[in-house]
């Protein structure tokens, strides 16, 4: 018997792992017809997961914390049982800004540490000079891009929310808003920072994975009582996600990968904008040899919701004044992410699974094995650009610490 | 009841479908309804007319930006987005189906809202239905085309008159249990990848 899931995805490279599953006959060998609905906003998203027209989605990583603290309009609970690979989003700035950082201070974009010096030599020169504030774009509050380019900013000295100012805009909107100088920068998810690099909008400046190693960006997200309700079928589809990822993981995939994703029904794009991410020559010469990689959909346990990654994103939205710190919302944030349900549904299939639930973010410098539930398993590097180390046993040190 | 109807706006980069909805809630009395077709400078815009009810299309993929700019909004009015509390999710359900989605100012009465979003999900299903009827139209005269040309090809090579081509046509068709437009498309197709252009 086939099983019918309608799911939700942006066009987005990171939307592969859905995409894969259905283009490449890994939902149907678990009996899952994966019905894919293209979408044009996470509101959307959102708003038909809650009155259940999706079954499941692609979803910002931070949505399914920000829905179960109560920072979203439904009072519909979602759960991360699975996440859809590391990194894969970049910093993007307009031409002018890239040589007026360039002229303050040299740096590669897979050194954030650099990009950052650099911006915030432009920024604290605009001040003197009494020049507007830069603007930079980001696609929704609620989201990895908004909370990593907060980050960066706020370790490079820079205020993001009065030395700078952070918009919203949607990710097909900003090549057109930096080439029109409506904005001088943006974070976003692959391939909107190579569409605005070939549109000849401006240059990338920094990659998610310079600012933070293997860090979490998109997640599956399902209904919590659609989850409970139907168990197996969500074990069934997270197989079937999981060997999706196995495949793109592949090198020897990502052509063929990246004619898929850029069908006009997925992400209608070039090949020639969507495979750098995939093949890591987004990076350039200089990170040919760069570690980590770009993006992540398997290696490295890239598809396990670790609840530190619940954990982190939930100390951002208390830093950046999105909800308040208590025990309860902590423990809300931290069980939106769901690694039990991720470890059942893969306990048949022999593959290595991490056996703990947080990690400490930042703990290793390069990728290492550690134990897991049978064979090894690599992980990391998971540092922070600026060597500062996230441990969620110590969640509430770690907030008082980036408090101003 | 002597409360004046909500304000509304209307969000919509179709300007006509926009305007059906207009001209929809102004039947039913609404005298203060704006349409808004370009989201360049929304949030300045939203500020001015501080709406009661903001509608808009699901397609546009603004949406996120204006929930920010709501988040933000420092102004008293507040929208929030519809039926938050869920208690009509049939409501909920048919607009989402319908294509459209709809933000409230915080502490408007449901039932003042309803007949609003009722109104624009029937004129987003109209609109929907009409689009739908002019692409099957267009689609309809596009097949006629192409059955023309098919005609014109037999006609010139086999040295038969027009009926007597159509009849070829249709035979052929059922013959191979495939539809006429069918037939004509693959004919006209090949005698231009045989180089005989049939235009």
């Amino acid at each position: 018997m086939t099983i019918e899931l309608s799911a939700g995805f942006l066009p987005l490279t990171d939307s592969a792992i859905l995409i894969a599953a259905r283009e490449c006959g890994f939902a149907e060998a678990e009996g899952i017809a994966l019905d894919l609905v293209r979408e044009t906003s996470w509101a959307n998203v959102r708003d038909k997961l809650a009155v259940g027209q999706f079954e499941i989605s692609h979803a910002l990583a931070p949505m399914p914390i920000a829905a179960n603290l109560g920072l979203t309009p439904f009072e519909t609970r979602l759960i991360a049982p699975m996440a859809l690979g590391l990194g894969g989003n970049a910093i993007t700035v307009s031409n002018r800004l890239v040589a007026e950082m360039r002229h303050q201070h040299a740096f590669e974009m897979t050194n954030a540490k650099a990009a950052g010096e650099a911006l915030a030599r432009v920024v604290r020169t605009g001040q003197t000079q009494g020049r507007k504030r830069l603007q930079f774009g980001v696609v929704h509050p609620f989201s990895g891009h908004n909370f990593e380019l907060r980050y960066w900013l706020g370790a490079s000295g820079i205020a993001p929310d009065s030395d700078i100012e952070i918009v919203i805009l949607p990710p097909s909107l900003m090549a057109d808003a930096l080439a029109s100088g409506q904005i001088d920068g943006y974070c976003v998810g692959e391939p909107w920072n190579s569409v605005g690099v070939a549109r000849g909008a401006g240059r990338i400046i920094a990659t998610k994975s310079s600012i933070w190693a293997s860090s979490p960006e998109k997640v599956l997200a399902v209904r919590e009582d659609w989850a409970e309700e139907n168990m197996e079928t969500l074990h069934a589809l997270l197989r079937a996600l999981y060997r999706s990822a196995e495949w793109c993981g592949q090198p020897s995939n990502h052509t063929e990968l990246a004619a898929l994703l850029s069908l006009p029904g997925y992400l209608g794009q070039p090949v020639s904008v969507i495979l750098p991410a995939l093949d890591g020559s987004i990076l350039g010469e200089a990170g040919a040899a760069a570690s980590p990689d770009f993006f992540e959909p398997h290696a490295r346990a890239a598809t396990f919701p670790w609840q530190s990654h619940a954990l982190w994103f939930y100390s951002q939205m208390v830093r950046w004044g999105y909800v308040d710190h208590s025990a309860d919302h902590a423990e809300m944030a931290r069980c939106s992410f769901r690694p039990d349900i991720y470890r059942s549904a893969l306990a048949g299939i022999g593959v290595p699974v991490p056996s703990a639930n947080s990690k400490v973010e930042g703990a290793l410098a390069r990728t290492t094995a550690v134990g897991a539930s049978s064979q090894f398993l690599y992980l990391g590097p998971d540092g922070f650009f600026d060597g500062a180390v996230f441990d969620p046993d110590r969640l509430g040190a770690y907030i008082d610490s980036q408090k101003p | 009841m002597n409360e004046p109807l909500p304000s509304v706006l209307i969000i919509d980069e179709n300007a006509t479908r926009a305007s059906i909805i207009e001209a929809g809630l102004s039947a039913a009395g609404h005298t203060r309804v704006t349409v808004i077709n370009e989201m360049h400078g929304i949030a300045a815009k939203i500020a001015l007319h501080a709406p009661d009810v903001i509608v808009i299309d699901l397609e546009n993929p603004n949406r996120d930006m204006l929930e920010s700019i709501f988040q933000l909004s420092r102004a008293v009015k507040r929208p929030i987005a519809m039926f938050v509390d869920r208690s009509d999710k049939e409501a909920m359900q048919s607009a989402i189906d319908a294509g459209v989605s709809a933000y409230v100012v915080d502490g408007l009465r449901q039932e003042r809202v309803k007949s609003i979003l009722d109104m624009a999900i029937s004129r987003f299903n109209a609109f929907s239905r009409l689009e739908r009827e002019l692409e099957e139209a267009r689609g309809a005269l596009e097949e006629r085309k192409v059955i023309d040309q098919a005609k014109g090809l037999i006609m010139k090579s086999r040295g038969v008159d027009e009926a007597t081509a159509y009849k070829l046509l249709r035979k052929a068709a059922m013959n191979g249990n495939r539809k006429i437009a069918d037939v004509a498309e693959s004919l006209v197709m090949s005698a231009r990848l045989l180089g005989d252009g049939g235009e």
